[in-house]
């Protein structure tokens, strides 16, 4: 298989996560199509990697795993806030961030 | 046999994403990423990432996938709608959005004449990819990204643990907080001295 054929599928699976996250209001959601991104990214990078027969691209995907891991723990955390505040799980609601 | 391989990941993958987007009870989506981040395990095997499939199955889907879905149980996923009512253009503008980035990157990416995309990639070493290679780039030519990612790890962890803790008094009796636990005496004081009882789990009775 070509290279081409991955990185078509890699923007692809970028499209579908942008759209995503444009077209959703639940926050956990958006953040599941952030992960989309970020992978449709790792893929990419690993293809490219393979191009120049170099490892790097591996490294620099296994950092971007590693910074994809954070956000998604700051990002429950968030959610996990937001509820037990008690306000509504909507990000179309929530408008205002003052605590 | 490798194209029959990607053809299947690929679908794998891209209906995954599909799902990830489409489908209404946020459970669903988390479910449909977990296909999602399988199909590309697969795929970068297919691309001799060895040591990077594993660590996709083992940390995403074994571990971010689960919190996710720790997450979206406590939370209660509802289903939301998916257009916002007060805004119908709205969906049709973002999947507009979505195809236009899609044409823009594939002119960015295969528009490039770089030579080496149209074949099989350049030569690879019978050790590419594997954990022993990845490791050995870590600590050495790359330790400085490692190190780095270590300490952000770390501040995200930190980061979380306060996000997520109670901050304010307490609403609801029944609710017991760590620090009200770690505190000696206030454990008799909130469940009325029925230590280890159904009574403590619960709370004062009437309330």
């Amino acid at each position: 298989m070509s290279i081409e054929w991955y990185l078509v599928v890699s923007a692809l699976v970028f499209s579908i996560g942008a759209g995503g996250i444009l077209i959703r209001r639940n926050p956990l959601v958006i953040l599941l199509c952030l992960e989309l991104m970020l992978n449709a990214g790792n893929l990419a990078l690993v293809a490219f990697a393979r191009a120049h027969g170099n490892q790097d691209g591996q490294i620099f995907a296994l950092i971007v795993m590693v910074v994809a891991a954070c956000e998604v723990a700051v990002g429950l955390g968030l959610i996990v806030a937001i509820y037990r505040r008690r306000l509504p799980i909507d990000v179309d609601e929530l408008r205002e961030l003052q605590g | 046999m490798a194209e029959v391989f990607f053809f299947l990941a690929a679908i794998g993958a891209l209906a995954g994403a599909i799902g990830t987007v489409a489908l209404r009870n946020p459970f669903y989506s988390v479910l449909a990423l977990v296909c999602h981040l399988l199909s590309l395990a697969a795929l970068f095997l297919l691309l001799r990432a060895e040591f990077l499939a594993a660590a996709q199955v083992i940390v995403y889907v074994g571990a971010v996938m689960v919190l996710y879905l720790f997450v979206v149980a406590y939370v209660g996923g509802t289903a939301d709608p998916i257009a916002t009512a007060g805004r119908p253009g709205l969906r049709w503008a973002s999947a507009l959005f979505a195809g236009a980035l899609f044409v823009e990157l594939s002119i960015a990416v295969l528009g490039t004449g770089l030579t080496a995309l149209s074949e099989e990639g350049s030569g690879w070493f019978p050790a590419y990819g594997t954990p022993a290679e990845i490791g050995r780039l870590l600590l050495t030519d790359f330790l400085l990204a490692f190190e780095v990612a270590s300490i952000l790890l770390l501040v995200a962890a930190v980061g979380a643990v306060i996000l997520a803790r109670r901050r304010t008094g307490l609403e609801d009796p029944r609710e017991i907080s760590v620090g009200d636990l770690m505190r000696s005496g206030s454990r008799d004081h909130l469940t009325g001295g029925e230590a280890g009882t159904i009574i403590e789990v619960e709370g004062p009775p009437g309330r």
